[in-house]
């Protein structure tokens, strides 16, 4: 467990750490989905061909959207992809980095899925069983069968229980020969990638280093000021919602005390910070009328601060205040000790 | 676990650690990637050749293809080959040696996969079987030699139908088997020789010149590390800034729609302070409208110069 959490550490000090540490997860994970599979051949002559296919080519597909769904940065492109100008402007290179480094992050797990299938053979095996050179391999001449036939025979090489054309071709025979070509291509597919991943990471210093490092920045301050804002946000709703609450427990206690025609209750000079902390409510009666007005009459998200008088009616305000200025003075002057 | 901590911090505590580090990680895996795939070799005469000398040479070239993107100093040494003059000369020596060490760890996993190849024997085996002289063998010996091609090409495949019984088949396999583990051994040991020598004589030649080019090629690694950190730095600082901005001004928007009287000071001090004068379901909506619709220039200069 310590292990992990150290890597986990590791991988969690800078966000580019962390989205190298969900590619490789995935990676690792497609190759362990691909180990946990049932492979089970249909063995019948057009079948075999879709299922193998569908098999090497629909998982990547869905890695690659997986990895395009859990990169947190997705929704960060689309938003800037999609503001409206405002008074800034927008940049397309940035975007284009954006999105060249997810898809390259995204495309990590569908190829590891590809080169495992290829180099294991089944699906190949399975997809192209039908196609096998019999006049290279075995006895094409064997006068019984049609072509339609010879196709039925082959479809069931993948199923050496019932694979009843021995005499046409020996099953170990046209399986390592599916299998011999399966793994080339494996191979080659991984060394193109390869080749591929780092002509693309090595011709970049030779020509847009300079866009390349304004690309990045400016992605970097899209990403923290997204973040930044969002805590600010939160700091707001926090402070907002602290001084709506207490707010309301004060209106609260001055309406009850109004209707039972107390006047507000005058807190002592020395009181303790338990009493301060009661807001103004000390029974159960009171109590529970707030809890039941908190269900049932919220009142609006409009806070009432000492020196802001809301009544010269800015377009989005909300009720005006309930209470006679005098009470809310004092209950002004009240909570600010709070 | 202990253990494994202190390896770790180790292979982090500097950027050659942690190549070497990613070097060592890559041999294993190479080693373990051998053992995992699924050696078959199809034993048909042309193709036999064509499959074990791939499986030999093109699982490393793809190994140091990855050894080069996954070592950071690879892409700092193009950088700086390719950057332009400008106000600091560019010291060829320190580029050489970046290159030398680059490609000296990127060797170490394709090497490891061809001994390890060359040392189970299989490749060999399933390249070659075609290759060796039938006569040396009593059961190949009198077979014609359009048989003998497709019996030989059958060799590494123990379970053919063929090949099961065959005395000689196991022979042949023998015999290759030792040609490929003595070269395996050969190559294994002439690189180690190669190393420590490599390794011993270099004082004797120039170690000033290589203390320059290995120090200011440290330095290139960590000033471009620092440079990160710092416009990071910059960026985080940059958006509070703006953000504060944006906040002020629609305080401001707000106090002059409201046509308020300037605040009392009663000291701007806790929630107040961070509620920066947006204290409306409605003013928050809008704060959020504008943020989306309209969002401030990138530009902190009025607020630093407050």
């Amino acid at each position: 467990m310590d292990k992990f959490r150290m890597i986990f550490q590791f991988l969690q000090s800078n966000q580019e750490s962390f989205m190298n540490g969900i590619c490789g997860i995935m990676a690792l994970a497609s190759a362990q989905m691909y180990s946990a599979f049932d492979f089970n051949c249909p063995c019948l002559p057009r079948y075999n061909l879709a299922y193998g296919l569908g098999i090497l080519l629909v998982p990547p597909l869905i890695l690659f959207l997986l990895g395009f769904v859990l990169n947190n940065n997705i929704s960060m492109l689309a938003e800037e992809w999609r503001r409206p100008w405002g008074q800034r402007g927008k940049d397309p290179a940035v975007l284009r980095y954006m999105f060249c480094s997810m898809a390259q992050r995204a495309m990590i797990a569908p190829v590891v899925w590809v080169s495992v299938t290829l180099l294991d053979g089944k699906c190949i095996t399975c997809a192209f069983c039908t196609s096998v050179p019999v006049e290279t391999l075995g006895n094409a001449s064997n006068p019984g069968l049609s072509q339609g036939e010879m196709k039925r025979v082959l479809a069931r090489i993948p199923c050496k229980e019932i694979y009843d054309g021995q005499e046409l071709i020996a099953n170990e025979v046209a399986i390592r020969y599916l299998r011999c070509i399966s793994q080339a291509l494996g191979w080659c597919f991984v060394l193109l990638m390869t080749t591929l991943a780092f002509l693309v990471r090595s011709l970049r210093p030779c020509f847009t280093q300079a866009a390349f490092l304004k690309s990045r920045y400016w992605s970097h301050y899209i990403d923290i000021e997204r973040k930044l804002f969002d805590e600010t946000c939160a700091e707001h709703a926090r402070s907002f919602a602290k001084v709506y609450i207490q707010q309301f427990f004060e209106g609260m206690s001055t309406d009850i005390a109004a209707t039972h025609c107390h006047p507000p209750r005058k807190t002592p000079v020395d009181v303790g910070e338990a009493a301060e902390k009661l807001l103004g409510i000390t029974d159960q009666g009171t109590m529970n009328t707030a809890l039941k007005s908190w269900h049932r009459c919220k009142p609006p998200l409009h806070l009432h601060l000492p020196a802001l008088p809301s009544a010269n009616g800015w377009a989005g305000e909300g009720q005006p205040p309930t209470h006679p200025p005098a009470p809310r003075k004092e209950t002004a002057a009240y909570y600010s000790r709070v | 676990m202990d253990c494994f901590r202190m390896i770790f911090q180790y292979f982090q505590s500097n950027s050659e650690s942690v190549m070497n580090g990613i070097c060592g990680l890559l041999a294993l895996a190479s080693v373990k990637i051998y053992t995992s795939f699924n050696f078959s070799c199809p034993c048909l005469p042309r193709y036999n050749m064509a499959y074990g000398l791939g499986i030999m040479f093109i699982p490393p070239i793809a190994l140091f293809f990855c050894g080069l993107i996954l070592n950071r100093q690879s892409l700092m040494m193009l950088e700086e080959w390719r950057r332009p003059q400008g106000r600091r000369k560019k010291d060829t020596a320190v580029i050489r040696y970046m290159c030398f060490s680059i490609m000296q760890r990127a060797m170490v996993a394709p090497i490891v996969w061809i001994v390890v190849t060359l040392l189970d024997g299989k490749c060999l085996i399933c390249a070659f079987s075609s290759s060796v002289d039938p006569e040396k063998f009593v059961g190949f010996a009198n077979v014609s030699p359009v048989q003998v091609q497709q019996l030989l090409a059958r060799v590494p495949c123990k379970d053919d139908e063929l090949m099961r019984n065959n005395t000689s088949r196991k022979a042949v396999s023998r015999y290759l088997r030792c040609w490929s583990q003595a070269l395996g051994w050969s190559i294994l040991l002439i690189l180690i020789v190669a190393a420590f020598l490599a390794r011993w004589l270099r004082p004797c030649f120039n170690q000033v010149a290589l203390l320059q080019a290995r120090h200011w090629s440290n330095y290139i690694d960590i000033e471009q590390k620092i440079f990160e950190e710092t416009c990071c730095e910059h960026s985080r600082l940059f958006a509070h800034k703006c953000i504060l901005h944006f906040f002020e001004s629609m305080r401001e928007e707000i106090k002059l729609h409201s046509f308020n009287l300037p605040r009392e000071g009663e000291g701007a001090e806790g929630e107040e302070d961070l509620l920066r004068g947006i204290t409306d379901q409605d003013q928050v909506n809008k704060l959020l409208k504008m943020w989306y619709y309209e969002k401030p220039p990138l530009d902190v200069n009025q607020v630093t110069q407050r």
